[in-house]
């Protein structure tokens, strides 16, 4: 039996799946002041009068790491941060104890100017006396060469907990996000670690010795103790939970759109023939822009609890949320209260809601049914709008060859896929209000945590070499090989795909047999010096796809 | 949080798929490094900086421009296409006022094409800025346009298509002719007879440093563009002139081409040549577009800059305001040298010898314009070339008077069938490309 737990801002959901699919779900109120206790209290709930030795893996989703990071609430860090030449690296600023230093590699991992070796022993010792513990060191083009890294690590290694890399989080080349990455990894590895390894103990206590792992925000999974090194992995995996929950009922011949609707949000995603969208580089964190891996999500201010008001004459509906519809006892009228006036929704008190409604009918000088109607209409037209917005700025991504531009795929949903606690009214309207096929995702409650549950680990690998210099390496991977001029793409492809099977068994994956991998970049490129070719620059990226690990269709039927 | 003063558009099309030949400079490797440098950078993630997908151009876009022989298609790739179409999708997020500034870093160039186009000269095929100026002219009806090409080579070929029209300032600031490919570009090429003066060369001499190109654009590039007066500002932004380059004997750097972009303050650039892909490229990209989104560029350089080691003789400073004085002579006496070279003339003929080195083609041309006080004027084009027939091409300008267009339309209707394999009317007031093809 596996468990899958999403913390929501308001609800936090817990499934139990069995053989013969979804067995129990519950939903706890989330105390974000005792996240802990949500947690715990929800395993502990699901788990009621079940045989330990029958659950064989839990998947936490958990808004523990985001909400450290929105409320600023961590301890302090150590950034040791080597520029060269380029943008002032310390306009990439993270925090106070934030030192730019000397050194320099190039595009290409060549050293341009070495690391001043007092300079590190100087910040070192500064460090020391502000009792900062765990330091995270960045260079530019590390993920190119990691040397000057590792170099400033063998420096202070012996005065730090635990110091944290650059040229680990990613293989991307992008600096100011390689920066912002490194800090947040460095900056909630206390509250995280903290965190699960007392759920850990808590789970072992009651007999649950299972592989416990977290959801990431590119819709995978990794194990616990991976997290440990990369907790900044875990953020925003809230809506990766909801899209997982979908795919497993997406059509893997068309594009799709996936709309999960809350209480304050609705959250956006796209899946092109059953596969989510990426984003490009990483996660936006409020100021954080990230090496994170994530799925594209958007989300728009609109949701079930949205404030209904008329402004200057006009029906406005959100963004801001201030509790509940009035049908369960809140202040302002909502859509779940237009929902009730329009008798789709009983399970409240409809005269309050009518009574709300009817506050907005006046103003506009309708009738309440008419009003409610609109609001529902407003909220859904609106809704479809942003994700047309999105879809097209999927498309307008900017490509670099002449093939892909010619031969760029189009991404063109035709259907859907619609889950969160309204999602069954919701999923109607969308149907009659635009050309999409909709559904509803089956178990649309708690899809999110189902989602959480099946969801496969996934991880990326790039790998680069230079013949010229006569290396592949692979930094983010602590790989690096001497070849020859003969290696070719497609040896660093099978080298790469080498990799991403070792790195996704380490982060949890029970076999590498269910894992789908693709390339996602292979560039090969001669390099030419004075009109002969010197050597090959070969770029290569593989990924696991994000899916489940087993079927979903299963859950139809429980 | 990092924020661009100027709003900044960036086309970034390397064209990773599209060669010349596999070592030829124009090669699939050239902006790879630079690629590199602007996402290590995180240039796209600035606020204010939007990266921008490249549009196709059409072959409409492309007719409005050239007379090409055969016919667009037999001249071109699609590589053509996307980086003329990357200048016009930055040319019109800036009309557009999407974005305040916009930089087209598209491969291949284009500001070695001439009007006519048998091949590909000087790794070019046809002028992406001209394509994108006179789509802007068609579609938002810009006006005066300036463009200051600062590529090491001279731009004879936006020269050439520009050379009768007196709204388009072309200023070029090049090394010297005598010393370097295409072999002109001097003070006294200054324009047809009926735009004398807008087209202005400002050869440099070899060695010019940071010092000297400034200097130009300081004392000679600024105060013209200042009585000018333009509606829009294009850089034809070659990279070559740096000390690193390894087809051209100039010594300007990353920290200088950021210089002259934030003294130039141009609406558009676009990339031109530049094969230092390694040790310039990568720099001076990352300093042109710190520069034009108005970001702190003071720390961009070469990991080799050394200003003391590239700095210019005195002799080359001395020799550089020599040049700018007669450059300045000439501009202050355009209107006087405009009269004198019109005359009393109708007409003025122009005979010439064009050689397409990348493709070794060689055009005869015999030019004829119509002498107009009222417009650029009408212009004819009897060219032939030794792999093909002869062809008549005629163009009326866009702003072209009533006696031009009908001297242009009786030019075409009545061009003698058994002379021209090919008659082409370029009819910029129509917009609209005619064709006779003669001899079936």
């Amino acid at each position: 039996m596996i468990i899958g737990l999403d913390v929501g801002g308001t609800h936090t959901d817990v499934v139990l799946l069995g053989n013969n699919g979804l067995m129990r779900e519950i939903k706890v109120t989330t105390d974000s002041s005792d996240l802990f206790q949500t947690v715990l209290g929800g395993l502990e709930k699901i788990t009621e009068g079940i045989e330990p030795a029958e659950i064989s893996r839990v998947v936490l989703s958990t808004t523990l790491t985001t909400n450290a990071i929105v409320q600023e609430k961590n301890p302090q860090v150590g950034m040791i941060v080597s520029g060269g030449p380029g943008i002032d690296p310390e306009l990439f600023r993270t925090n106070e104890h934030y030192f730019t230093v000397s050194g320099c590699m190039d595009h290409r991992g060549r050293e341009t100017e070495p690391v001043n070796e007092s300079d590190i022993r100087k910040i070192a010792d500064t460090l020391k006396k502000e009792k900062i513990r765990n330091v995270g060191i960045v260079g530019k083009f590390s993920a190119r060469n990691p040397a000057h890294e590792l170099r400033i690590y063998e420096i202070i290694k012996d005065s730090f907990g635990k110091v944290f890399f650059g040229h680990q989080v990613s293989g991307h080349l992008n600096f100011p996000r390689r920066i912002a990455t490194t800090y947040l990894n460095a900056t909630v590895r206390p509250i995280h670690k903290e965190f699960f390894e007392a759920v850990r103990k808590s789970l072992e206590e009651k007999g649950l010795t299972v592989p416990i792992h977290i959801l990431k925000a590119d819709g995978g999974t990794m194990s616990l103790e991976s997290s440990i090194d990369f907790p900044g992995q875990s953020i925003l995996s809230g809506p990766a939970a909801s899209v997982m929950g979908a795919i497993g009922f997406a059509t893997d011949k068309d594009d799709a759109l996936v709309l999960d609707i809350g209480g304050t949000t609705t959250d956006i995603a796209l899946l092109v023939k059953g596969v989510p969208v990426l984003e490009p580089l990483g996660i936006r964190l409020g100021n954080y822009k990230t090496l994170i891996r994530s799925l594209k999500t958007r989300s728009i201010g609109l949701g079930g609890d949205s404030v209904v008001r008329v402004k200057d004459g006009k029906l406005e509906v959100g963004p801001d949320r201030v509790g509940p519809a009035m049908a369960y006892g809140g202040t302002f009228p909502t859509p779940t209260d237009a929902l009730f006036v329009l008798r789709m929704v009983e399970d409240g008190d409809r005269e309050k809601s009518v009574k709300g409604i009817e506050t907005i009918a006046k103003a506009l000088d309708m009738s309440s049914e008419t009003v409610a109607s609109h609001i529902f209409d407003h909220v859904c037209g609106k809704i479809l709008t942003e994700a047309r917005d999105m879809t097209d700025r999927i498309n307008s991504k900017p490509v670099y060859t002449v093939h892909e531009l010619q031969e760029g795929y189009q991404v063109k949903p035709k259907e859907i896929l619609v889950l969160g606690g309204p999602a069954p009214y919701f999923a109607e309207r969308f149907e009659a209000l635009s050309d999409f096929s909709v559904s509803v995702v089956p178990r649309w409650k708690v899809a999110n945590a189902i989602g959480a549950a099946l969801a496969r680990t996934t991880c990326e690998v790039t790998l680069f070499a230079d013949t010229q210099q006569g290396i592949a390496a692979s930094p983010e991977e602590n790989f690096s090989e001497t070849v020859d001029k003969n290696f070719s793409k497609e040896k660093a492809i099978r080298k790469a795909d080498e990799l991403l099977k070792q790195k996704a068994l380490q982060s949890g994956a029970a076999s590498i047999d269910d894992l789908e991998t693709e390339v996602i970049e292979d560039l090969e490129f001669n390099m030419v010096h004075g009109f002969y070719t010197a050597g090959k620059n070969i770029r290569v990226k593989v990924q696991v796809k994000p899916g489940l690990i087993f079927d979903a269709g299963c859950l139809l039927d429980a | 949080m990092l924020t661009a003063k100027n709003k900044t558009g960036l086309v970034f099309f390397p064209a990773f798929d599209w060669a010349i030949s596999p070592t030829h400079p124009e090669r699939e490797e050239r902006l790879l490094y630079t690629r590199d440098q602007v996402f290590e950078e995180g240039l796209f993630d600035i606020e204010g900086i939007t990266e921008l997908k490249a549009d196709f151009a059409r072959a409409q876009d492309v007719e409005r421009v050239h007379f090409c022989i055969p016919d667009v298609w037999e001249v071109t790739t699609e590589s053509h296409f996307i980086s003329a179409g990357g200048a016009k999708t930055v040319g019109m997020a800036v009309l557009d006022k999407q974005v305040e500034k916009g930089f087209a870093l598209v491969r291949p160039p284009g500001h070695h094409a001439m009007r006519m186009v048998h091949g590909a000269r000087g790794f070019c095929n046809i002028n992406i800025e001209a394509v994108m100026i006179e789509f802007l002219r068609a579609a938002y009806g810009v006006d005066r346009v300036a463009i200051v090409d600062t590529d090491c080579h001279h731009g004879d070929g936006t020269q050439d298509i520009y050379w009768h029209d007196p709204d388009t300032l072309f200023i070029s600031i090049h090394q010297d002719g005598r010393t370097l490919y295409p072999g002109s570009g001097f003070i006294n090429e200054l324009g047809g007879p009926n735009a004398a003066g807008t087209t202005i060369n400002i050869p440099l001499p070899p060695s010019t440093s940071e010092e000297g190109f400034l200097y130009t654009i300081r004392n000679m590039v600024l105060p013209i563009l200042d009585d000018f007066k333009p509606d829009l500002i294009i850089n034809s932004a070659g990279q070559d002139n740096h000390y690193s380059d390894p087809i051209t004997n100039m010594n300007f750097s990353a920290q200088g081409y950021a210089e002259l972009t934030s003294l130039l303050k141009a609406d558009i650039a676009v990339l031109e040549g530049g094969y230092s892909i390694e040790g310039a490229l990568p720099y001076v990209n990352v300093g042109i577009i710190l520069a034009m989104a108005g970001i702190d560029y003071s720390n961009v350089k070469e990991p080799d800059y050394d200003p003391d080691r590239i700095r210019q003789s005195s002799e080359v400073s001395s020799y550089i305001e020599d040049v700018g004085e007669d450059v300045m002579e000439v501009w202050q006496q355009r209107e006087e040298i405009k009269a004198e070279r019109q005359g009393k003339k109708k007409f003025d003929e122009r005979p010439r010898r064009i050689y397409y080195d990348t493709d070794g083609i060689t055009e005869r041309q015999n030019e004829t314009i119509r002498i107009c006080s009222d417009c650029g004027g009408a212009l004819r084009i009897d060219s032939s070339s030794d792999r093909r027939g002869r062809v008549l091409a005629i163009h009326i300008p866009i702003k072209a008077c009533k006696a031009c267009r009908e001297v242009g339309h009786e030019w075409y209707d009545s061009a003698n069938t058994e002379n021209f394999e090919t008659v082409l009317l370029q009819d910029r007031p129509e917009d609209v490309l005619r064709v006779k093809e003669l001899r079936s």
